[in-house]
Order: C-alpha cells, then structure tokens, then sequence
C-alpha cells in the first residue's frame, strides 16, 4: 500500500514504470536546443487539419499512436488514458480520446496537468485494479494565444517578460511492474498564491509555487539536492527559474547546478522569438517524453525530481484583475525501486 | 524632387515620433495593444478639443492625420463642423459622419483579407 510521509508525500510501494514515451512537437520547438530528442517534428502545425484546435488534436492523435506503435500496445491493453491541455473544457484531449475505445480521465492543472496525470496514473496503478495507463498533455501556440491573448490576426507583440506556449504534445505509459524507470514517490502540490496579477509573467507567479513543493518534498523525504541527478522543474523559463534558485538557495538548498525548467530548455532564446522561454501543458510533457525520458534509459540521470508547475488563471479572472493562484505537483522517478527509500 | 523630401520629413518625424511613443508604453508597461488603441484615439480627441493637435496635423501632415491619434482628430474636427452645420444633434452625427470613409474602408479591406489570408502561427 502506498504510505503518506511527511505533509505531502506518498511514497508507493507498488513498482509503477514508465515504460513507453512519445513526442511530437511543432516546427519552432524542433528548431528550439531538443529538438532531435522528439519522436516527431511536424513541419506544419495545423498538421493537415482546417484549424489550429483540430491540428492540436492531431498532434496528440500522432503521439499517443506512436507510443502504442513504440510499446506495441493494442487499445485493450489500455486500461485509461488521463490527459489534459489547455483549452476551454480540455476540447484537444476529449476529442482526441473520442478515437479510443479507453476510460478516459480529463484533468486539469494547466501547465502542470502532465504531473497531475502522472500521480493519479500511478494511484490508480498503486491501488491494484489497473495494469497500464497512458498520461498525456498538449498545448499549442496558435490555440493559447488566442484562448488566452489576443488574435492571432492582431500580430501583437509580447511582452519581454512573456513565455511562448510550446506547440507539443507528449505522452507517457505507466503500467504495473516492468523495467523502469520508476514512479517512486509524488508530492502534490498545494496553491500558492503571491498576489503576481501579470498575465504577461508567469514565471514569476509560478516560481513560488515551484518552491513550496519541493522544499515541501525535500523536508517531507529528508532529501536535498545531492539525493538527485536533476530536478526538473515544467515551465517557469528563465525569469521564474532565477526566482525558484533564489527562493531555495535562501532556504538553504543551493541546487549546484541541479535544476533546471523544461520551459528554459526546449528554446534557443538568444535566437528563436520565445521571450523568456516555453510555457504550457505541452512543455514538460513534450520535454519529458523526448529528452529527459532518454536520459534516464541510457543512465545518464538515475535519479530525478520532476515538477510541472501550473498558472491557474482563466481569461475571466485576468479581466477581473485576479491574482494568478499557481500550483507544482513533484513526482519522484528514479531508475531503482528501492523500497521505502525515503 | 527637393520640395517632396522636405514635404515628407515633418510627416515622417511627427509619425515616428507616435509611434516610438506607442512602442516604449508597450514595453515598459502592463497595457496591451488594444488598450494602447483605444488611449490614442481618446488623446486624439482630447488634444484637438484643447487646440493642440490641430497645430500638429498641419505640421506632420499624414504623419498626424494616419495614426490612431488621427482618428480622435478627425472625430472632433467632424463634430465640430457639424454643430456649426446642424447644432445641437452635430454631437450625434458629426463625428461617424466624419470618420465614414475610414470605417468602412477597414471594414471592407479588413473582410477583403480575411477572404484572402489566413492566420499563421508567428515564429
């Protein structure tokens, strides 16, 4: 059974694997410094389809078919897919999984829905009555922007402080038992909220949120920085990333080079118009599932803490001068099941 | 050949000049570009009602008049013209009737390039 430590903390006690990954991302990001990590980078992103919404979908049509091709899964062997992006009733995952004859869970935790869709994959494993689940997240510039900004027939300008929403999708299948790496432990994350109202800088209102969770994970485990290869953290970019190093090495934990934002990486920001960095659902699912997942199969990581982080505004609550409630959910993945090794 | 230059340099520093304005409050605060329109047009208006803007427009010219500041330029002088013209109910009409041509040339141009164009992802 798995066992709460700490405030946060579950540690589980079943072996949850990752044993498949797929990515597919758009032209931008493929150009971006990952971009030979991806499964696939689409030349076109509406990737054939009449508008941006309907080429999102596609893109997490191709990679969850790439992940059931790589793992060589049929639909039954699919017990659920959970995923979530960033659109208005989560419209890119529930139409994608109308091509499946799967459970589906819809979740929500905007740019950290990939971590929520990792420790509720891993629950429902832990709790015995589900073999493999897939996890998957999508954004797309064109369908953000004009959700959450402006049309894209304005051309506006952003604002230097601005992240760009990554044009991706990425998905992931847990199952019971299997080679690694390992889903260990998760923290979840609790709202952090410090009154940041720009919607043009959400590193800034996510950073703290970021903080909370793994100082949270670090006490609650009794581990730091030197107990991990990398801490990932999803999509602060590079203005929240130099405020979450700021906050924990005030706190005492100085990261040595041991953290690092899937927002901050996925762009070459001295050349590609990216702002700060990558933002959105897509990011560190797309990140993940490409580079970070390599990493750990060729062993260069072992063992990691990764933290999608999330900006919990909606349009409605931006024009009401709402502040922007952040949150960053922690799952531990590591290439040895140890057990209890907290 | 001389006289045209001299004739475009007011036009293309006053022109400039609105738009580098425009360009710093975007960088340098929270507003949006729509929230930048609608405070041009309203400055516009607000400097031809104090008489400063219309020493401008005779200076910069297109320079003054094109910009969105122009468009609370011709609003005024529009409205003014017409409550000379037709009194009380000039405040009504004056101003659309004024500004009709530029309406519905962005209307007609704007559904000309929506037929023709289509929205593309900015790299």
């Amino acid at each position: 059974m798995a066992k709460k430590i700490g405030e946060q903390t579950i540690v589980f006690d079943e072996k949850i694997s990752i044993s498949q990954t797929a990515s597919v991302v758009g032209p931008m990001e493929g150009q971006g410094l990952l971009g030979n990590d991806f499964d696939l980078v689409v030349s076109d992103d509406c990737l054939g389809e009449s508008t941006f919404e309907k080429g999102e979908c596609m893109m997490l049509k191709t990679s969850i078919d790439t992940l059931m091709r790589k793992g060589k899964f049929t639909q039954s062997d699919i017990d659920i897919i959970i995923g979530g992006d960033l659109l208005n009733q989560l419209i890119t995952t529930t139409f994608t999984a109308l091509n499946y004859d799967m459970m589906y869970w819809g979740i929500y935790s905007a740019c950290a829905s990939f971590a929520q869709a990792l420790q509720i994959g891993s629950t429902a494993i832990e709790s015995g009555a589900v073999n493999r689940v897939i996890a998957c997240t999508s954004s797309h510039f064109s369908t953000a922007e004009r959700q959450y900004r402006t049309p894209l027939e304005l051309g506006s300008q952003s604002k230097s402080t601005a992240q760009r929403t990554v044009t991706g999708a990425g998905c992931v299948s847990l199952e019971k038992g299997g080679s690694g790496p390992y889903i260990t432990h998760m923290t979840i994350g609790k709202i952090v909220d410090f009154d940041q109202k720009d919607a043009a800088n959400m590193g800034t209102a996510m950073a703290p949120a970021a903080a909370h969770t793994i100082l949270r994970h670090f006490r609650d485990t009794g581990t730091s920085f030197d107990d991990y290869d990398m801490v990932y953290t999803g999509d602060l970019a590079k203005i929240g990333l130099d405020i979450l190093t700021d906050i924990l090495t005030m706190e005492g934990y100085n990261p040595c080079g041991r953290l690092n934002d899937c927002g901050h990486m996925i762009y070459d920001t001295t050349k590609q118009h990216a702002e700060t960095g990558g933002s959105g659902a897509g990011c560190s699912s797309s990140v993940f599932a490409g580079h970070i997942y390599r990493k750990l199969k060729n062993k260069e990581l072992e063992k990691i803490l990764f933290v999608p982080t999330g900006a919990l505004l909606s349009t409605v609550s931006s024009y009401q001068k709402n502040s922007i409630p952040s949150i960053a959910h922690a799952v531990v993945i590591s290439n040895k099941k140890g057990k209890q090794n907290a | 050949m001389l006289d045209i230059i001299v004739d475009y340099i007011p036009v293309f520093i006053v022109g400039g000049i609105l738009c580098l304005i425009a360009q710093i409050v975007i960088d340098n605060t929270k507003l949006v570009s729509g929230q930048i329109l609608v405070i041009y047009i309203t400055l516009g208006v607000i400097l031809t009602a104090i008489g400063i803007y219309e020493p401008i427009a005779k200076f910069g010219k297109a320079g003054a008049t094109v910009p969105l500041t122009g468009f609370g330029y011709s609003l005024v002088k529009g409205t003014i013209s017409a409550i000379h013209k037709n009194g009380f109910i000039g405040i009504f009409t004056g101003g659309l009737t004024a500004t009709a041509g530029g309406i519905c040339a962005a209307i007609v141009f704007g559904f000309i390039m929506a037929l023709l164009g289509r929205a593309k992802t900015k790299m």
